[in-house]
């Protein structure tokens, strides 16, 4: 395992430990119209578009089986939804590489998406009563507009977290060679 | 190498997608015993300490929530209460001589009057946490198997009926609301001592139906639900929860008198805003009233 790995991973695991307590203990309680943010899907697809496909698979994985655990959930229901989302969010960056300031919001907004029908599909498959009533919808769209709203400073967070582990993000080498040329001593990542 | 790097990303996806199911599969296939389960206890006793440190330290910034969810809450629930305001008067009354008549009838068979909910030997607890998901209503709590919390005890707050334990670790347990869609709580109407179930389905924390209303007399809005207790003889179904438990007001009944007839219920408790709950550790009587 080379160092660059380690990192990742150690950070990637502090990430996802105090994501998951910050959710419990405190943003779960705090209801707006009778709705609450989710940051665990932000947080997963912002790893998983920040270092690639496997890791935030990985990531998705562990953070899911965590808050199972840790809520006295059926095991192995969120693992399944988070590592769909972080490796959806890895193919993105590795297929497409979007660049525009809107990507993290629109990633938040589809990884909540994911997360809200996915719970509902592995609830109806799990034989539990999913009525999709006007109330249910109503919370849906209300945590995918908070959750949109948060998403950018989700993101920026955890960017600011990785970023010494990541390798050279292709986007800020591009950068630095059009801003100055590739030639500068004085450009820095 | 391209081959090999794509061969190695789908492996280690597959092995992740099975290690989900599997898991899903065991924890579905074991008891209340099992490994899985006795993990989730572990990782509870581990977690719960760091989530009331955390529950305690971010207590300013929900309260702000709150303080914001209020004000914009409280224009809208002004008529409302309005009118609630006539029709409790209108119940305040009938239940001045209501209390006195049940005085008297206690007396009158010798019942201690400390044996309401005092006999079931409630237990304080803090709420330290809360599924982030519409799909599961619960709350986890500070007490545990060492302050006598066991699993199906009832927990309530001072406004009524909040839910039953459904896990317990040694010093935190998990409590799934009455909102949660798999909760039923067997209840009756106060005034007319009609029975039913409260249940709800996902998604409307605030609009519980009472099922199967059965027995004479009319529901109307305003009336109180509260909890049956043990109705049958046979300590086979003895209720979970003691009788007399205030669950929630009717606000409205649709199909009314009908076979069909939908009666909705507010629960009394704000299950959005939980600080505090009381766990009932003891059974009295078997739950019956």
């Amino acid at each position: 395992m080379t160092a660059d790995v380690r990192s990742l991973s150690w950070r990637l695991a502090v990430l996802g430990i105090v994501a998951v307590l910050v959710q419990i203990a405190a943003i779960s309680q705090l209801k707006l119209f009778g709705a609450n943010a989710d940051i665990t899907p932000l947080v997963v697809a912002a790893a998983g578009l920040l270092a690639g496909s496997l890791p935030g698979a990985a990531f998705g994985f562990a953070v899911g089986l965590f808050l199972d655990l840790a809520l006295v959930q059926t095991v192995g229901m969120s693992s399944l939804i988070f590592l769909t989302i972080g490796y959806g969010a890895g193919r993105l960056r590795e297929l497409r590489d979007p660049q525009g300031a809107v990507v993290p919001i629109v990633v938040g907004v589809a990884a909540t998406v994911v997360a809200q029908l996915g719970f509902a599909l592995m609830q109806f498959l799990l034989g539990h009563d999913v009525p999709m009533d006007i109330d249910l919808i109503w919370q849906i769209v209300l945590t995918v507009g908070i959750n949109a709203v948060i998403a950018f400073p989700v993101y920026s967070l955890v960017r600011r977290w990785l970023l010494p582990a990541l390798p050279e993000d292709p986007r800020r080498r591009r950068r630095r060679a059009y801003t100055t040329g590739g030639l500068s001593p004085l450009s820095r990542a | 190498m391209y081959d090999k790097s794509v061969r190695r990303r789908r492996v280690a996806l597959a092995l992740l997608v099975a290690c989900s199911l599997l898991l899903l599969t065991a924890y579905f296939g074991e008891s209340q015993g099992g490994g899985l389960h006795s993990v989730q206890r572990g990782v509870l006793q581990v977690v719960s300490p760091i989530q009331e440190g955390a529950s305690r330290a971010l207590k300013p910034v929900r309260d702000l929530f709150g303080w914001f969810g209020d004000t914009i809450n409280a224009k809208g629930e002004v008529s409302g209460l309005k009118k609630q305001n006539a029709v409790l008067r209108r119940a305040a009354i009938a239940g001045t001589d209501a209390v006195r008549m049940n005085a008297e009838l206690q007396k009158l068979v010798g019942l201690d009057q400390s044996a309401g909910l005092q006999g079931t030997k409630p237990v304080a607890a803090r709420v330290i946490g809360g599924s982030p998901t519409i799909w599961n209503s619960t709350i986890n709590i500070d007490v545990g198997t060492g302050d006598g919390v066991r699993v199906g005890q009832p927990a309530i707050t001072g406004d009524g009926l909040v839910g039953e334990v459904t896990f317990a670790a040694s010093d935190s347990a998990v409590v799934t609301l009455i909102t949660d869609s798999s909760s039923a709580v067997p209840s009756r109407i106060s005034r007319t001592g009609a029975p039913g179930i409260v249940q709800t389905g996902a998604g409307g924390p605030r609009d519980l139906r009472f099922n199967w209303p059965s027995g004479t007399g009319r529901i109307d809005r305003g009336m109180a639900v509260v909890t049956a207790g043990t109705t049958s003889s046979s300590d086979k179904y003895e209720s979970l929860y003691p009788p007399g438990i205030p669950v929630g007001v009717v606000t409205g009944v649709d199909d009314a008198g009908t076979d069909t007839q939908q009666v909705h219920v507010d629960p009394y408790a704000d299950m959005q805003r939980l600080e505090f709950v009381q766990v009932l550790t003891r059974r009295v009587n078997g739950n019956r009233g």
